[in-house]
């Protein structure tokens, strides 16, 4: 419509971007970063000093009778005392540990085998970066579509059996539920032997067939209720979308019905949907203790539970430590993210 | 020759909990060729559900719709929900009241142009992008090609309603509907908003429906108005007849109601008296008779219909033609005097 351009306006312009993007990146946002991980660092500190206090504060077994086994001599554990630095003040005790981590990234050793609980935690990390990965990808692929059909009609029939079978799987806690998978699809114990069962897991650069085999179950339990809780995320944020103005505007333009619902509806009532994911796989990464434990996956949450039960600090305070990391860092990286998805979003 | 839009006898109701809503009581209007339509009323009087419905936007499943909309030969209310895509958009096109919350806020001002073009034809996406700022340059946007790239929430309300009217007559429609498009903007705004409309639509010779509650508006732009109450038109003529000789009293009442600059001070507005009634239990005969001041036994309880009182003028009123005339004598005077 309306006037022809002239020449001018018809002659091919460099994009700014490449510019505008080196600019912001050393501006507001790098100095976003910059805040939000000097933060990041004086948290991870109260986060130790917090785990210190608790294993301190509250009464737990003794780490050097636990050490030093059944028949132990008085002597022999107050030799474990003192080899541990268990004999010293608590701040000194704090003190050294916090030095070791930030000269050496040294998360000390675990009282119970002496084991460097830094090597110990990233020889764990690939297990539960499988698990958490998987169940992530099996819980937006069941949760997205089905919020979506749920949302498009709401109180219909099939709104409401699914959004009633989506309670059942909020509801039902992660250890029975794998109990029941256990029980009915592992190759050892199931009725319907079809997947690998507990202590199945084996690394994906040994046997990858093995390795998918022995994850079946868990992803589908860790994502059980993730998958339920976001079908009713997506279905509530994609019903108050769908209400919105510019939807109207969308349909008026004539746009097929699927396009206003995918392109418009489902692109804005997503944003917030990632952001929590985001979160989610954050702390998943620090350990799914329950999931991991149940299947036996030597994973960090299977190895946070180990600790507590030997009441072995470094090795509580390692995971603790990764587990807040993880979600410090996800948390970021969805702050960051979020200017990317809202461009309303500036720093 | 037959008229571009023909409303026959629309009915729209919407179950609810409460009830059934009838919004849309049987409303009969009908469109010229590159005419401007101005449809006036309260709140709640059934505009924008007219509106909406010719649209196809209120075919929801609570949503029950009768009677006809013919456009061009096609009674719309039998197309298919795809055969009425064609028509959406490319035929007849719709702005809104906020521009704010009618833009998607996650896509540039571009891509949402370009998007009502490629759903229509069969062109590239450079050759929309292309039309898409033309579209921005003729609703006299500064830097259009700076302004494709721009998100609706980087740019002011009128901005954004000239992105909406540029928006809504990229694809050159033989009908825009403008739902009170000027009643978000700063009066300042809106004088210039109406005034693109009515430049737009001569150059382009797109027939408009504009609805509005303010009178003033209509006066400014419309050949022809359609009075409305309760869910139903209950006058409609040319613009003159409207303003200099209207027959219906709840017209009496609008006209009444509009502050004037030159009234003398001591003067009090007269509002029309009473609420909009609900129209969940619309008044039994005329829906506005617990509020008219003239009203007769009869209009309790027999609905008036619409009537032709002269050429082109119709009216809902059982009132005598020659009492109504005298009434407006009376009223009338008082404008007189001060202008």
């Amino acid at each position: 419509m309306a006037t022809a351009p002239s020449v001018r306006l018809e002659r091919p312009r460099r994009s700014p971007t490449p510019r505008a993007l080196r600019a912001a990146l050393t501006s507001s946002l790098a100095i976003y970063i910059l805040r939000r991980l000097v933060w990041a660092v004086a948290m991870l500190v109260v986060v130790s000093a917090l785990t210190f206090l608790i294993f301190y504060l509250f009464p737990s077994a003794d780490p050097a009778a636990l050490r030093a086994g059944r028949q132990a001599t008085p002597e022999l554990i107050a030799q474990i005392r003192r080899a541990l630095g268990l004999d010293r003040p608590v701040y000194e005790q704090f003190y050294l540990y916090m030095k070791n981590l930030f000269l050496h990234f040294d998360l000390g050793y675990s009282y119970q085998n002496n084991i460097s609980v830094r090597s110990e935690i990233f020889s764990r990390l690939p297990a539960t970066i499988s698990l958490t990965v998987g169940a992530v990808v099996v819980w937006l692929a069941i949760g997205i579509p089905v919020g979506v059909i749920s949302a498009v009609r709401p109180r219909s029939r099939l709104d409401r059996v699914v959004m009633g079978a989506a309670l059942v799987g909020i509801s039902a806690p992660v250890y029975w539920l794998g109990l029941v998978a256990l029980f009915l699809f592992a190759s050892d114990i199931g009725k319907v032997p079809l997947f690998g069962g507990a202590g199945s897991y084996v690394p994906l650069t040994q046997d990858p067939a093995g390795w998918f085999s022995s994850l079946v179950l868990p992803w589908f339990v860790l994502a059980t209720a993730f998958a339920a809780f976001y079908a009713r995320m997506v279905r509530g944020n994609l019903i108050d979308v769908l209400g919105e103005d510019y939807i109207r505007t969308a349909r008026s333009k004539g746009l097929t019905e699927r396009r206003v619902i995918l392109r418009h509806g489902l692109r804005a009532a997503l944003t917030p949907v990632l952001t929590i994911a985001g979160l989610d796989i954050g702390i998943l990464l620090g350990g799914a203790v329950l999931t991991e434990t149940v299947f036996n996956i030597p994973g960090v949450g299977r190895f946070a539970y180990d600790s507590i039960v030997n009441s072995d600090l470094p090795s509580i305070q390692g995971t603790v430590l990764f587990g807040a990391a993880f979600i410090i860092i996800a948390n970021l990286i969805v702050d960051i993210g979020y200017a990317l998805l809202d461009p309303r979003v500036r720093y | 020759m037959a008229p571009l839009l023909e409303i026959r006898d629309l009915h729209v109701s919407f179950r609810t909990r409460d009830g059934v809503v009838r919004a849309v009581d049987g409303v009969s209007t009908s469109l010229g060729r590159g005419e401007t339509l101005g449809v006036v009323g309260e709140s709640g009087s059934g505009k924008s559900v007219t509106a909406l419905t010719v649209m196809g936007l209120t075919r929801l499943p609570n949503a029950f719709v009768g009677g006809q909309i013919v456009f061009d030969g096609t009674d719309l209310l039998e197309l298919s929900n795809e055969a009425l895509q064609h028509v959406r958009g490319r035929r007849i096109a719709m702005i809104f009241q906020d521009p704010l919350s009618s833009l998607h806020p996650l896509y540039k001002v571009g891509w949402q142009i370009e998007e009502a073009i490629l759903a229509h034809e069969d062109v590239s996406r450079r050759a929309a992008r292309r039309r898409a700022i033309d579209a921005l340059a003729a609703v006299e946007l500064p830097n259009p090609r700076d302004l494709v790239d721009s998100y609706p929430h980087q740019l002011s309300g009128g901005m954004r309603q000239r992105a909406m009217i540029a928006m809504a007559l990229v694809l050159n429609p033989d009908v825009l509907i403008a739902d009170e498009p000027t009643t978000a903007l700063d009066v300042t705004v809106q004088a210039q908003i109406l005034e693109l409309i009515r430049g737009l639509q001569k150059e382009f010779g797109t027939a408009v429906v504009l609805i509005t509650h303010d009178l003033g508006v209509i006066a400014e732009t419309a050949d022809e108005v359609a009075v409305m109450y309760a869910g139903r038109v209950v006058e409609q003529g040319p613009l003159e007849t409207i303003l200099e000789a209207p027959e219906h009293p709840y017209t009496w009442g609008l006209l009444q109601s509009i502050p004037r600059l030159d009234t003398p001070r001591r003067e009090r507005l007269r509002p029309i008296q009473g609420t909009p009634p609900s129209l969940i239990h619309a008044p039994s005969g005329c829906h506005f008779h617990p509020r008219c001041p003239y009203a007769m036994p009869m209009c309790r309880t027999i609905d008036p219909e619409l009537l032709e009182s002269d050429e082109g003028h119709v009216v809902a009123c059982h009132l005598p033609v020659d009492e109504k005339r005298r009434i407006w004598r009376e009223l009338r005077p008082r404008e007189a005097d001060a202008a």
